[in-house]
């Protein structure tokens, strides 16, 4: 008997926001990120039956989304050429200038530590956020991140404002206290 | 009794107007009467200062998600291949 159970239907309401996450922070790109979601969760629905409940769906879902990842950047880098890189420093020569110094590192640049340290961010907001009451985190997700207006909340959920902040209030202080376990 | 009353309500408004000031949406009055609530309040500092720490973080992740026009989008389009997968 596999420990875990699989449910294609679920998803999306599960899973769709850690993954586009995921994938945005190592493609930069939004419709790019989309796609890769949306072929994963076609491959994930090809391949169900090899799914063999070790792991859990997540995990097994971020696997397949890796290799998708991994299969972009390969297919983009397969055009020779593309691939190259280019070592003159200015191709149309007008500007002479300090160019050693123009290409030192900028130091107010994001360092790829910084980067690093944001994707994890990321990851770990999402996780706090799986832990939440579905309607929560909804609501959480939607004011926050999204930042969309109370009354448009309000409206797509049908729940009053008062409604609303008290959710908001319940939704931030779980989100505090576990950011605060796996975070600070 | 009506005493501590007041006080749980004076914390609740607190919290309330504190959440709303996380969104910008407190007016000035109220931040002020927050503010003033926060002088002697320590129960709601603490809270405030782990609020504004949440804000503050989600803000530099610069977390992204879909917005709900694309989930619909992406929900028919998985419902259908998944209808399909089935038959």
């Amino acid at each position: 008997m596999p420990k875990h159970q699989i449910d294609p239907n679920k998803w999306i309401s599960l899973y769709s926001d850690y993954l586009f996450n995921f994938t945005i922070s190592r493609v930069n790109d939004r419709d790019l990120a989309k796609d890769l979601v949306q072929d994963t969760f076609f491959a994930g629905l090809k391949s169900m039956k090899n799914f063999k409940g070790e792991a859990t769906e997540r995990t097994w879902l971020v696997s397949i989304l890796k290799r998708k990842i991994i299969d972009y950047y390969r297919k983009i880098n397969s055009n020779k050429g593309k691939a190259e890189v280019r070592m003159t420093y200015n191709s149309d020569s007008e500007s002479e200038g300090d160019w050693l110094e123009e290409r030192v590192a900028d130091p107010f640049d994001k360092t790829a530590e910084d980067k690093l340290e944001n994707e994890e961010l990321g990851d770990a907001i999402y996780n706090c956020l799986g832990k939440l009451p579905k309607k929560q985190a909804e609501v959480f997700r939607m004011k926050t991140i999204e930042g969309l207006d109370t009354e448009t909340i309000c409206n797509e959920l049908n729940i009053t404002a008062s409604n609303l902040w008290v959710i908001i209030h319940r939704a931030r202080t779980a989100m505090a206290s576990c950011m605060k376990k796996n975070w600070f | 009794m009506s005493k501590k009353n007041s006080i749980k309500t004076a914390c609740e408004k607190a919290n309330h107007v504190c959440d709303k000031a996380q969104y910008k949406e407190a007016s000035l009055v109220e931040k002020i009467k927050l503010n003033l609530h926060l002088l002697y309040c320590r129960a709601c500092r603490k809270y405030t200062s782990n609020n504004q720490k949440l804000t503050k973080i989600v803000k530099d992740s610069k977390v992204e998600c879909l917005n709900c026009n694309e989930k619909e989008a992406l929900e028919t389009t998985l419902t259908g291949a998944i209808k399909e997968h089935q038959n």
